[in-house]
């Protein structure tokens, strides 16, 4: 599959939490490498929607698909969610890093545990995403010794770590100051360079314009608009 | 059953339901049974038996009236010598240890120590020396008990006590051990109601039954020692023991002696140690018996955690019909007495499956502790952050792999804290499987209080053990938690 084909194809769908609908017949797709930020105001599902993507949420009405992978409410199955858990990875709000393990560790416990790789080359690679997102040095750090930025580092290098080809955000630029900001949108402009697509939740407009290339802007429980960020975003 | 009754005695025995009159408070174990003193079948408030007649004929003979105390038969001379009670009689054995630091009356009934066995076994266990390496029963604490370490030193035998004179009996008759060693009445009682177990006649050794009173009563001993001599001249205490069906031609014998003026004998076993010697003596056991606690301690520690682990993971992760039978499991187990469920894996289900002693204990203490580490790491299980597990769900993990990689690793270290804290309890909660036979260090402890007649020493040695196996196991613990809190 060629970059700018699709990758992640969202198709009628609804989300409900107990008898209160999140969101219903929404539909969107976002292609291999695209950086796309989805918006809305708090409270619209923005994070459900990530969840949904990753697997995590059970689907009322629709479909997701990511690459071959499909996810159906009508016929939705452990195998299935595994199959589209493979393909994307996410990076929560609040990062929630395995507490009782190193910044290292955290990286390469999917690697050798999930995708069978060697414990060596785990290591050696683990420690390259690391570097890559400036957090090397903290690599023999615990979570809990790590500041909100380093630690959404760690997180984002922990899920790249599986090679997703669709990485999630959830409000990344939560816990950073502006300076910080800058330098995350960098990194992930960099990162869909090599063809990992990003789709990010956000209701920061500035991170969104330094990142994004295309704006989801979810309004009652629908898509309300979709386009370019300087359009959407004019 | 029994201890309810005894409970019911000492109710009923309160001032409240006394007559009037000076009193003569004996105090008496009513769990000891018939023919030494047990709740009136006919009316449980009462109590009957040869030592309460004796009382009743002591009260009279001083123009009191007999109030009964319910005391535990290991605590007796305790609370004879606090003063808990004027005299003690429940087929209380003379004993040096006794007649040095309490007062203690004239011998009124002597026995012979007998030697039960299955009738099978008849021809080749005649005595003590044909039991090398074989499994002999008794009380603790008591002549036959002294007998059967000496035996033990001698032959090979290997001791083993009760804490009743019922159950020594039905294990024999199981095949649980080979032989019983105990006095006369006891074993004529044991052969009665035991089908298939005969008594040898060899005497093993002979003893006497005696009053205890706080050592500083010797006035009242000596009223007593004459109501005694009196009654075994006008043949009082032959009718109240021949209502009981224990007279036989030893008893004149002795009555012969005592009123003739013939100093009464010594008895038997004197080894009238010094407590520094007696503790030098002791230590060895004591030692051995911490040894034992501690490796009964681990084991069922040991079982607790996988167990409790194997619960924990079911009531969290399993299908709810999993759920509602492992929390009634748990509930059970948690609201019953662990005394109680010592006793039905050991007496309970003899009839059907005979676990060894220490087998039955490491399963009681087990399966006990077992519920209570089950809601440990239930707890800790669902304390540890539900984005982590959602993370691991994202990253590939099975349920399984985010249990054995990040959920349980961090309950463990949640757990640590009350674990260590269980532990401590379980390793004392170890005492109580005295009660079926597995001799403990405090089992030990309260043979060896009993022989010398006091608590202190032995108290403070036993205390000094428990302490030094539970507090390095403290410092273990922190020094894990402190490991995994490293800055």
């Amino acid at each position: 599959m060629a970059p700018g084909m699709t990758l992640l194809a969202v198709e009628g769908l609804e989300l409900r939490r107990d008898a209160r609908t999140i969101v219903s017949d929404l539909s969107f797709s976002v292609s291999r490498g695209d950086r796309v930020a989805l918006m809305g105001a708090s409270g619209t599902g923005k994070t459900t929607v990530l969840r949904a993507i990753a697997g995590l949420e059970p689907l009322s009405a629709g479909s997701i698909s990511v690459d071959s992978a499909r996810l159906a409410a009508s016929s939705p199955t452990d195998a299935q969610a595994r199959e589209l858990q493979q393909r994307v990875g996410m990076v929560f709000q609040f990062h929630h890093l395995f507490a009782h393990m190193t910044a290292i560790h955290n990286v390469w416990l999917a690697p050798v545990h999930v995708l069978r790789q060697p414990r060596a080359e785990a290591e050696r690679r683990a420690r390259l995403l690391l570097e890559r997102l400036g957090v090397a040095h903290r690599a023999d750090a615990l979570p809990h010794e790590l500041s909100g930025g380093e630690a959404q580092r760690v997180a984002i290098a922990r899920a790249l770590a599986v090679n997703p080809a669709l990485l999630l955000m959830d409000e990344p630029t939560a816990s950073l100051d502006p300076a910080r900001r800058g330098e995350l949108a960098a990194t992930l402009c960099e990162l869909s360079a090599d063809g990992t697509a990003l789709l990010v939740a956000t209701h920061d407009a500035e991170f969104a314009r330094a990142c994004a290339q295309r704006i989801l802007l979810l309004d009652g429980g629908r898509i309300s608009r979709d386009g370019p960020a300087a359009e959407v975003l004019a | 059953m029994r201890v309810i009754v005894a409970l019911l005695l000492v109710v009923c025995a309160s001032p409240a339901f006394a007559q009037d009159g000076p009193e003569l408070r004996w105090g008496g174990d009513a769990e000891g049974g018939a023919p030494f003193v047990e709740a009136d079948p006919n009316d449980p408030a009462r109590v009957v038996g040869f030592d309460v007649e004796i009382a009743q004929l002591l009260a009279e003979g001083l123009g009191r009236v007999p109030r009964f105390i319910q005391v535990g038969f290991t605590s007796l001379d305790a609370a004879a010598a606090r003063g808990d009670f004027d005299i003690g009689l429940s087929g209380l054995e003379d004993t040096a240890a006794r007649r040095s630091r309490l007062a203690v009356t004239i011998p009124y009934y002597e026995f012979r120590e007998l030697l039960t066995v299955r009738e099978a076994d008849a021809a080749r266990f005649r005595t003590l020396g044909d039991l090398a390496g074989r499994r002999v029963a008794t009380l603790g604490a008591t002549l036959a008990y002294d007998l059967l370490v000496k035996a033990q030193a001698e032959h090979g035998v290997v001791p083993v006590t009760y804490e009743d004179d019922v159950h020594p009996y039905t294990d024999l008759a199981i095949g649980r051990v080979d032989a019983v060693l105990l006095d006369e009445v006891l074993a004529e009682r044991g052969v009665r109601r035991n089908p298939g177990l005969i008594n040898q006649p060899t005497v093993a050794g002979v003893g006497s039954y005696v009053g205890l009173l706080a050592p500083g009563n010797t006035a009242l001993r000596d009223r007593i020692d004459g109501i005694l001599r009196q009654a075994m001249q006008d043949g009082r205490l032959e009718a109240i023991f021949r209502r009981w069906e224990m007279w036989n031609d030893d008893q004149p014998r002795l009555y012969a002696r005592l009123t003739g003026g013939v100093a009464v004998p010594a008895p038997e076993v004197a080894a009238d140690l010094s407590t520094w010697e007696a503790a030098q003596r002791y230590l060895p056991a004591l030692l051995r018996a911490a040894g034992i606690t501690l490796l009964l301690s681990c084991l069922a520690m040991a079982l607790a955690i996988v167990l409790g682990m194997a619960i924990a993971s079911g009531r969290v992760y399993g299908p709810r019909p999993v759920q509602v039978a492992l929390t009634a499991v748990v509930e059970i187990v948690r609201g019953t007495p662990l005394l109680l469920q010592l006793f039905v894996l050991y007496f309970g289900l003899a009839t059907v499956v005979q676990l060894p002693a220490f087998l039955a204990a490491l399963l009681g203490l087990g399966l006990n502790y077992a519920a209570y580490e089950s809601e440990i790491y239930r707890g800790a299980l669902e304390a540890v952050p539900r984005g982590q597990l959602d993370a691991a769900r994202t990253l590939g993990f099975s349920t399984r792999q985010a249990l054995v990689l990040i959920r349980g690793p961090q309950a463990f270290r949640l757990a640590l804290a009350p674990m260590t804290n269980d532990f401590v309890a379980l390793l004392k909660d170890s005492s109580l499987v005295s009660v079926i036979t597995v001799v403990e260090l405090t089992k030990q402890t309260s043979i060896f209080a009993a022989n010398i007649g006091s608590w202190l020493v032995p108290g403070l040695m036993c205390a000094a053990m428990y302490l030094a196996l539970s507090l390095p196991l403290a410092r273990v613990a922190r020094r894990i938690e402190k490991g995994w809190r490293r800055a």
